[in-house]
């Protein structure tokens, strides 16, 4: 019989480090940054929350943690981290002008080598047995859940049992949805993304929104990294732990259609499609578990190509997406 | 309304005679490769001759070591060479870890399933035709889609890489040996069947050579074939292509089948010729690199040997640096990571001319105004 009880809420962590990365990677690409660093910015966010926390948890030598500090000073780190990162991508793109599928591929390897890197280390600096840092005090504080008493009725288990950054990512997700329809900014933000010629016409800073929301995407997506290591590995950090998740983030924002608020079903769906293999009854044939794992990516593609087969505008990706802007091209 | 001047002009470029437009890049790889020796100079606290001799030594220290630096070269290079007859065309194809790595499943295929059943020479090449085969499918299926459709290249060809993954991890655990280690061991290990022959009794001489000749040849099919000159006119313009009667999506076919095949053939030497086993990293994110190589040179065949070159170096030296000062293996990607963005930042200034307001003259300013703004320079090929 299929558990659904136990099912969902698995779905759910599987999906919110998704729905951070995939409502980072919206923002961003609305700008017309195409921005492949998101895996690699993703990375950074959770190594830099690690190392804060690790530095933190060292420095109280065993006291018990004060829980603000446990709790803002990953925080502080990882947004601090993924925003150097976006940054560094708008430095390179927007400043620059550099080819942005360059860019992101070269930052997604930088990312992911600074989080194996600085793990490496800290496992180390830490002399544990086994190759990962385990960070269980601050954890806690992430882990903590608003059902307090343990009555594990099937509403509580299945919606009241997250640490507060799941349910940080579904407010980001409607803000982000909210800014992007149906304010000022976002109208702009949009223009930008679409035809950034036409919106340095109407007298938008073009450089200023690219910056400012690639920079926001970045610091969103590092917190799925976060809420990765924090809550759901249960502040163990252990190299390449993190997989391919902030590809699939990408992959989401074209499912989702360059949508924030369809994303936090869409994440959950990913989520769900992506441990759906440990549910599925294969008795001893293991090889068709490989085979549901394609899952996500195969849906994806089907979306892609149906987006581009029935061709509504309002479905497609901002017109610029990947290109960048200089004001005396034509 | 008083109007300033802005602080800098930023404008485009003419055009720069390549010998500059090298020193340029040739700086940026210079202060690069400082900031790297600065970085590790701070995490290994030895001096930058050490860290550099350190580097060096991991990539041609001994014998062995220059052999494994060209095997690397050969395969980075044969997979940057793949991917960049897609690239001149803007078909931004980020999607040749899976084309090699389909290539690679269609080659042990072969070699598990007909392994002993026909003779040494057939199965390489029935191997070889699967792989290439393999490629051009997952090379033309986007490119079928962006030429009818317009679909999304780059996100389309990320997508492919990990279904060729699960693809590769699916038959993994089918051909598994022995049943239940996950992995699929030395295909063939007795009887070498599918290996490609060494020759010279050098056991990477046969790839670096076929690399080589690779080289000469997409360097020809660029740069002096008419398939290469349809290819840099739908890049520079699809509507020109159009205009002169190149048949734009016919032209964006067979580059990516081309691109793809050539992928698939990546797949059968790494297969074959190299590791003669399967698994899901085989090739180890190289496909994602060879973005990197082949735009770094210019999509130039000829430079793209370098721009390899830098990089294999780079992370065998990296390597070898981590290993003797007991740093993490990822110190290769850092710094890896770190000489790409000096080369991609660096691009700006080939590309863009950057004037400072002069303080004094404001006068001279407003009379000589600005030389008029150079019209997106074109390529001498479409004229």
């Amino acid at each position: 019989m299929f558990d659904f009880v136990s099912f969902f809420p698995r779905a759910v962590a599987q999906g919110i480090p998704l729905l951070y990365g995939s409502t980072g990677e919206i923002l961003t690409e609305k700008s017309g940054n195409l921005n492949l660093g998101i895996p690699g910015i993703m990375y950074v966010g959770a190594i830099s929350g690690v190392i804060g926390s690790f530095f933190y948890e060292q420095s109280m030598a065993g006291q018990p943690l004060v829980p603000f500090w446990a709790i803002a000073i990953p925080m502080v780190c990882s947004l601090l981290g993924s925003l150097l990162m976006g940054l560094l991508y708008c430095f390179l793109t927007v400043t620059l002008r550099a080819n942005q599928n360059v860019t992101g591929l070269a930052m997604t390897t930088f990312g992911v080598g600074f989080g194996n890197f600085f793990g490496g280390s800290l496992i180390k600096l830490a002399h544990s047995d086994v190759p990962s840092v385990a960070l269980p005090a601050t954890s806690a504080f992430f882990n903590r859940t608003p059902s307090v008493k343990e009555q594990l009725s099937a509403f509580s288990s299945l919606f009241l049992h997250y640490g507060f950054l799941a349910y940080l990512a579904i407010v980001v997700a409607l803000v982000a949805s909210y800014i992007l329809i149906h304010t000022r900014v976002g109208l702009h933000l949009r223009s930008v993304g679409e035809s950034p010629s036409t919106a340095d016409a109407a007298g938008i800073n073009v450089t200023r929104y690219k910056y400012l929301s690639t920079c926001a995407g970045s610091m969103i997506a590092g917190l799925g990294g976060l809420y990765y290591v924090m809550d759901y590995a249960n502040g163990i950090w252990s190299n390449n732990a993190f997989g391919d998740r902030g590809w699939l983030a990408i992959a989401l924002v074209i499912f989702t259609i360059w949508r924030p608020a369809v994303s936090i079903p869409a994440s959950i769906l990913f989520g769900g499609l992506y441990i759906l293999y440990i549910y599925i009854p294969t008795g001893t044939e293991m090889q068709y578990k490989e085979l549901y794992k394609m899952l996500p990516y195969v849906i994806t593609l089907i979306v892609l190509i149906i987006v581009s087969l029935r061709k509504k505008r309002e479905d497609q990706p901002p017109a610029s997406l990947g290109l960048s802007y200089f004001r005396e091209e034509r | 309304m008083k109007h300033k001047e802005p602080l800098i002009y930023i404008s485009k470029r003419e055009s720069l005679p390549w010998q500059k437009s090298w020193m340029i890049r040739g700086i940026a790889i210079m202060l690069a490769l400082v900031f790297c020796g600065v970085i590790t100079m701070l995490l290994t606290k030895l001096n930058p001759i050490e860290v550099f001799s350190t580097l060096f030594y991991g990539a041609f220290g001994t014998p062995r070591k220059c052999w494994v630096t060209g095997q690397k070269l050969a395969i980075l290079l044969g997979i940057s060479l793949a991917i960049t007859p897609a690239f001149k065309m803007r078909f931004w194809n980020i999607g040749a870890e899976g084309q090699v790595l389909i290539g690679c499943l269609a080659c042990a295929a072969c070699m598990i399933t007909l392994g002993n059943k026909v003779s040494n020479g057939l199965l390489i090449l029935i191997s070889l035709a699967a792989s290439l085969a393999a490629g051009a499918i997952w090379g033309f299926l986007p490119a079928f889609f962006k030429a009818r459709w317009e679909t999304n290249e780059t996100l389309f060809t990320l997508m492919m890489n990990y279904i060729a993954m699960q693809l590769a991890a699916y038959f993994i655990i089918v051909w598994e040996v022995p049943k239940g280690s996950g992995t699929v061991g030395v295909i063939n290990d007795q009887t070498e069947a599918g290996w490609l022959p060494m020759i010279g009794g050098k056991r990477y001489l046969l790839i670096i050579l076929l690399i080589a000749l690779l080289t000469v040849v997409m360097y020809i099919y660029l740069q002096y074939s008419k398939h290469g000159y349809e290819i840099s006119v739908v890049g520079e313009s699809r509507r020109t292509a159009s205009y002169a009667g190149i048949k734009v999506d016919r032209v964006i076919i067979r580059t990516m089948v081309l691109s793809g095949a050539i992928c698939g053939l990546m797949g059968f030497l790494l297969v074959s010729g190299n590791d003669h086993t399967l698994t899901t990293t085989l090739v180890e994110g190289r496909g994602f690199t060879a973005v990197m190589v082949s735009w770094l040179a210019k999509f130039n065949p000829i430079f793209m040997v370098f721009t390899s070159l830098l990089l294999v170096v780079m992370k065998l030296g990296a390597t070898e640096i981590s290993s003797t000062f007991g740093l993490n293996d990822s110190f290769a990607d850092i710094l890896t990571g770190i000489i790409l963005f000096f080369i991609i930042g660096s691009d700006f200034f080939t590309t863009y001319q950057i004037r400072f307001r002069r303080p004094h003259d404001k006068r001279t300013a407003k009379a000589e105004p600005l030389q008029p703004i150079p019209q997106s320079e074109p390529q001498k090929e479409v004229q």
